[in-house]
């Protein structure tokens, strides 16, 4: 009882109650997260009260939702209603929301059951998690290694089998690359497949709300129940939603796929190379068609990126100021110190760095030098996915350069944690969809993650291949080992 | 000493009459209790995104075709950067490079001449909320009811030489987007802001001046003097060789004077750029020519007609179409049944005095078109005298809302034409008259004339007068000598 | 080159209290990565459009229906300092 598959199942089947399949959830994470860290809350009151009405309704005949009964956790970037939502920053502390996010509503409308907040880098702006203000998430597979990030507890609260399903949000990679690291599956939907409303904004034209599951089907499974057009949200787009389990045939015979060579360069761990270079050879075997691709404008995407994201972070960030809601520094004398020093007090210094650059390349006489320039090599980048397109179904690459990294061995250079977003960056300032599913592990046992990629609003695509992927391996199924004992010790009772 | 002309340029704000905000559902409404016409959008609340209400746009096209502007075929929203406490997401979404409307003009009357003055552009953009002074606390208090209100920007090339033509520039402004219906453009209220860039330079030079922009000024009048005090301090600086200091200045209303702000502020850095929650607009011509059709009849148009059509003199004709709501009110009496010239008296001469002494506009007036046209119908057709009217029935009217055919029934106010009752009246006031009577043998034909007021008085005002006066006149005859024989 | 002058410039721009031990830790870093943007500039990009949206969206908009506002406990839950319905800030002359 671990996959979203497995829960519903149980479910629907009556052999499982939502109260007991929260009871499960409330359980494994006692056991798994103090040594974990990815919660930063956990309702188990309201979650328990939620899982009785679904419960008694079912017994009731009444309609409960395709999810009723399913747990999930939520990357602490989402709004949801009288709950706190920091984004793991002192500056939202105490921050209480008075209202839900699109997707939350649409989850609890259809039965799912939202049972706690997960760890993230502060405002989703990190690679491991280590820029959360208020506690360290580890990787569930060694953990002296960071989970990944910035959706790091969204992706070790899956490795760890604490919830079937989480939400995290990805704006240069968060979803995809803890989920390569974590070991788990994890999905970028298009730009304007999921509303973006509630979800606090870091990079607003590069931002998406996502799953993290532990197969390319739970996401299929949950997707419908996120993506769709939202009047809230002008970013939304207004297409239709597949039924995404259809296509799950497991065959992939004839599918074109691309490998860029840019993905393939110095810097890409050998351990890495030669796991994702596997994984090609599996799709070649399993009748897919593969070809070598090129997307010149690659060298470029990191540089763009963080023009982009952090220009737009600067403006999204200006209304924490101390005024409206959030802490306000003590002992300020006037109006302009309440903003300086609760600023600088409460912001950490990764947003604080992310803020200044975004400043300085809109402010007067740099905005046509960065801001514009970068728009214009957006443009390119997003030509090369274009032309990339018209000859394959989807691209495979390595979604992060090398597997975890031990805490702390990066934190003391930012440029190093930016240059490590390299294969992820690109997908977000194109708009595309991408999908991190597990495709093996180093020798160290640490997972490695594969990234397919596809057209605008093809999801379908993506999570044909990671089924027919997962369907030929068993990368997905394996679990870190403390929560084996975790699983053998339920199986005894 | 060389002469020096002022040069003005004016940004009016003008706060759009949409039933929702510029970018949420909350109501755009004054005077609730603080902050409750507020959700996440407005508040600023992180996670919260944007609409556009296609009202506001409809309102922007409709004022940039009636200030005779190019609508944009490609026009977005853009932010802008500053921290303020009314300011809830320390950025106002406005408009930077392509506002909806540019290039435009408005023809304003100065001195009885037409002139045009250039429209640099017209923008569409969010108000902020109110900051308030707490007198109590010693802080500062903020609401954020109007935060998200949408705005118009109308920023006029520097063409304005005077405080005259500034204001009369706003008057007609102020006329015209009133006629559009898109804005009460209540100055006292805050529904139209005006600053103003003023500079001065000596005649002939076609270079500007350094200019001081001047805030604060909260009806036209007040532009006025602030414009005629900013002028004059201007022109005494340069003409004794002192330079302008840029700078923006307030117009302090008590000592009516532009102040220095003195506050060292930091050149402006608004870090604009196009906002990603946004979707940009586009304007086909097709679009904007069916806009266009939408467009009210404008006041000078409908003056002209109403002279035409109605016979109306130039002073009716103009003063009826001074308002939209007049105007409309004017046409709905006619179509009612009235005639053009009675509906104008009416109006002009009754309507609007006893709006003006109740303080109430025409929206509050209790007296519809179709009842003004009943009653001006009951006199024209000796119903009731004229004098009834106005002092009898047209007040309560007024005051009630009491249709005409009611209020002169319930006080039997109907004009009596009956001749056997008007002579039995004369017959009476002339017996009551003796001095009258004495008059008329001694062949006074005149004093029979003071005999009408008695009539009237029997009567209770309700006698017809012409048929009074004819009937003094051929009853009196008799007692009158004859006429001298022809010699 | 960003200059000690420009961080603090920026600094007060984005209304963060910084002192000279902040600005000397801050500027080198910045230094660095923006050092490492400037490989865009290599890049000829003559005539190329600006991407501000990965979407063709024109024209979203919505009907000028009032919807619900929030109770105005719920707009002042999460303020630092409020009093009779107001946000409180501190003093602003102008
Ligand atoms: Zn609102």
């Amino acid at each position: 009882m671990e996959t979203v598959a497995d829960f519903l199942a149980a479910l629907r089947r009556g052999t499982l109650s939502a109260r007991a399949a929260v009871d499960l959830a409330l359980q494994r994470i006692a056991a798994a997260d103090p040594a974990l860290q990815a919660f930063l809350a956990v309702r188990a009151d309201e979650a328990r009260a939620q899982a009785a009405r679904i419960d008694e309704q079912r017994a009731q005949g009444q309609d409960v939702g395709p999810l009723a009964g399913l747990p999930f956790g939520v990357k602490d970037v989402i709004c949801e209603r009288d709950h706190e939502c920091t984004c793991c920053s002192k500056i939202l502390k105490g921050y209480r929301p008075p209202y839900n996010a699109t997707v939350i509503e649409r989850l609890r409308a259809a039965g799912a059951i939202p049972i706690g907040r997960l760890n993230m880098d502060e405002f989703a702006m990190g690679s491991s998690t280590e820029h959360s203000a208020f506690q360290q998430t580890r990787n569930p597979w060694d953990t002296t290694c960071i989970p990944g990030g910035s959706s790091g507890g969204s992706a070790a609260a899956v490795a760890a089998r604490m919830v079937p399903m989480t939400l995290g949000s990805d704006t240069g990679g968060s979803i995809r690359q803890p989920a390569a690291l974590c070991g788990v599956t994890g999905l970028k939907p298009t730009y304007g497949r999921v509303s973006r409303y509630g979800l606090v904004a870091y990079a607003s034209s590069l931002d998406q709300i996502g799953p993290l599951a532990l197969s390319a089907e739970d996401v299929a499974l949950v997707l419908p129940h996120l993506a769709g057009h939202d009047p809230q949200d002008t970013t939304s787009a207004a297409l239709p939603v597949p039924d995404y389990c259809a296509g799950l045939s497991g065959d992939i015979r004839g599918l074109r796929v691309g490998v860029p060579k840019e993905y393939f360069v110095a810097g890409l761990d050998p351990e890495v190379r030669h796991a994702v270079q596997a994984a090609i050879a599996r799709l070649s075997a399993l009748g897919a068609r593969v070809e070598e691709v090129s997307l010149p404008h690659t060298e470029y995407a990191i540089a763009t990126y963080y023009v982009v994201a952090t220009a737009e972070a600067s403006s999204n960030l200006a209304r924490y100021d101390g005024i409206h809601y959030g802490a306000r520094a003590a002992d300020t004398r006037n109006l302009l110190e309440v903003y300086t020093h609760t600023r600088r007090q409460f912001f950490g210094d990764e947003v604080i760095r992310r803020i200044m650059l975004g400043t300085y390349v809109l402010s007067a006489g740099y905005y046509d030098a960065y801001y514009l320039k970068a728009l214009q090599v957006r443009t390119l980048i997003k030509r090369d996915f274009d032309a990339a397109f018209e000859n394959v179904d989807v691209l495979v690459t390595p979604t992060s350069p090398t597997p975890a990294f031990k805490l702390g061995a990066r934190t003391a250079d930012p440029l190093q944690m930016y240059l490590a977003d390299i294969f992820t960056v690109s997908v977000n300032l194109a708009g595309i969809p991408g999908l991190s599913i597990p495709c093996g592990f180093s020798e160290k046992g640490l997972p490695i993650g594969l990234q397919l990629l596809a057209k605008p609003f093809d999801e379908a695509t993506l999570l044909k291949v990671g089924h027919a992927y997962q369907c030929a391996t068993d990368y997905h199924t394996r679990r870190p080992a403390n929560c084996t004992d975790l699983f053998d010790e339920e199986t005894k009772e | 000493m060389a002469q020096y002309e002022a040069v003005i340029g004016l940004e009016v704000h003008v706060q759009l009459n949409t039933a929702t905000k510029l970018f949420c559902r909350c109501r755009n409404h004054f005077g609730d209790p603080p902050n409750t016409n507020v959700c996440p959008v407005c508040l600023g609340l992180p996670g919260a995104l944007p609409v556009v209400n296609q009202a506001a746009v409809a309102h922007a096209v409709k004022t940039g075709l009636l200030l005779n502007c190019t609508i944009a075929a490609f026009s977005k929203f853009d932010r802008k950067h500053y921290f303020y406490p009314d300011l809830p997401k320390a950025y106002q979404i406005s408009q930077y490079d392509l506002p909806v409307c540019r290039a435009g003009w408005l023809e304003i009357l100065l001195n009885e001449q037409p002139r045009r003055i250039g429209i640099t552009r017209v923008h569409m953009e969010e108000d902020a909320g109110k900051l308030m002074h707490d007198e109590g606390g010693g802080g500062s208090v903020v609401d954020l009811n109007r935060t998200g209100t949408p705005l118009l920007e109308i920023v006029s090339e520097p063409e304005l030489h005077s405080p005259d033509a500034a204001y009369a520039y706003l008057t007609t402004l102020k006329q015209l987007i009133s006629y559009l219906g898109v804005s009460d453009c209540n100055m006292e209220e805050g529904s139209l802001r005006c600053d103003a860039n003023v500079s001065v330079r000596p005649v002939g030079v076609t270079t500007l001046g350094t200019k001081v922009e001047i805030k604060n000024m909260n009806s036209f009048k007040g532009v006025h003097k602030a414009l005629s005090y900013e002028i004059e301090r201007q022109t005494k600086a340069v003409s004794a060789g002192q330079a302008i200091v840029q700078e923006t200045r307030l117009f302090d209303t008590v000592q009516e004077k532009t102040v220095s702000m003195r506050s060292k502020e930091e050149a402006h850095d608004y870090r604009y750029f196009p906002d990603p929650d946004l979707a940009p607009m586009t304007f086909s011509a097709a679009q904007v020519e069916a806009v266009r059709a939408t467009l009210p009849e404008l006041p000078r148009a409908r003056k002209e007609r109403f002279a035409a059509q109605f016979a109306l003199s130039d002073y009716d004709a103009t003063l009826l179409t001074s308002e939209r709501a007049m105007a409309e009110y004017f046409e709905a009496t006619v179509q009612a049944g009235a005639s053009g010239k009675a509906a104008a008296n009416w109006i002009a001469n009754n309507l609007l005095t006893a709006l003006n002494a109740a303080h109430l506009t025409l929206a509050q007036c209790r007296i519809t078109p179709a009842q003004l046209a009943d009653m001006i119908a009951l006199v024209e057709s000796n119903a009731i005298s004229s004098t009834n009217a106005k002092n009898d029935v047209f007040p309560v009217m007024f005051a009630t809302g009491a249709s005409p055919q009611a209020i002169v029934d319930e006080k039997g106010l109907r004009q009596v034409s009956d001749t056997t009752q008007i002579d039995a009246w004369v017959r009476a006031a002339l017996e009551q008259n003796p001095a009258v009577m004495a008059a008329l043998t001694s062949g006074k034909a005149k004093a029979a004339g003071t005999l009408v007021g008695a009539v009237m008085r029997l009567s209770q005002g309700k006698a017809n007068p012409a048929l009074v006066n004819a009937r003094i006149a051929e009853l009196t005859r008799a007692y009158l000598p004859p006429p001298p024989e022809p010699a | 080159m960003i200059s000690h002058t420009d961080i603090a410039y920026l600094a007060r721009l984005s209304r963060l209290a910084m002192s000279d031990a902040d600005l000397a830790v801050f500027m080198p870093q910045l230094q660095q990565i923006l050092a490492y943007i400037e490989q865009l500039r290599a890049l000829d990009t003559t005539g190329i459009e600006p991407t501000a949206h990965v979407l063709p969206l024109r024209n979203v908009t919505r009907a000028d229906d009032v919807g619900a506002s929030l109770p105005q406990a719920a707009a002042l839950q999460s303020a630092p300092q409020v009093g009779d319905g107001f946000f409180c800030v501190p003093a602003v002359i102008e």
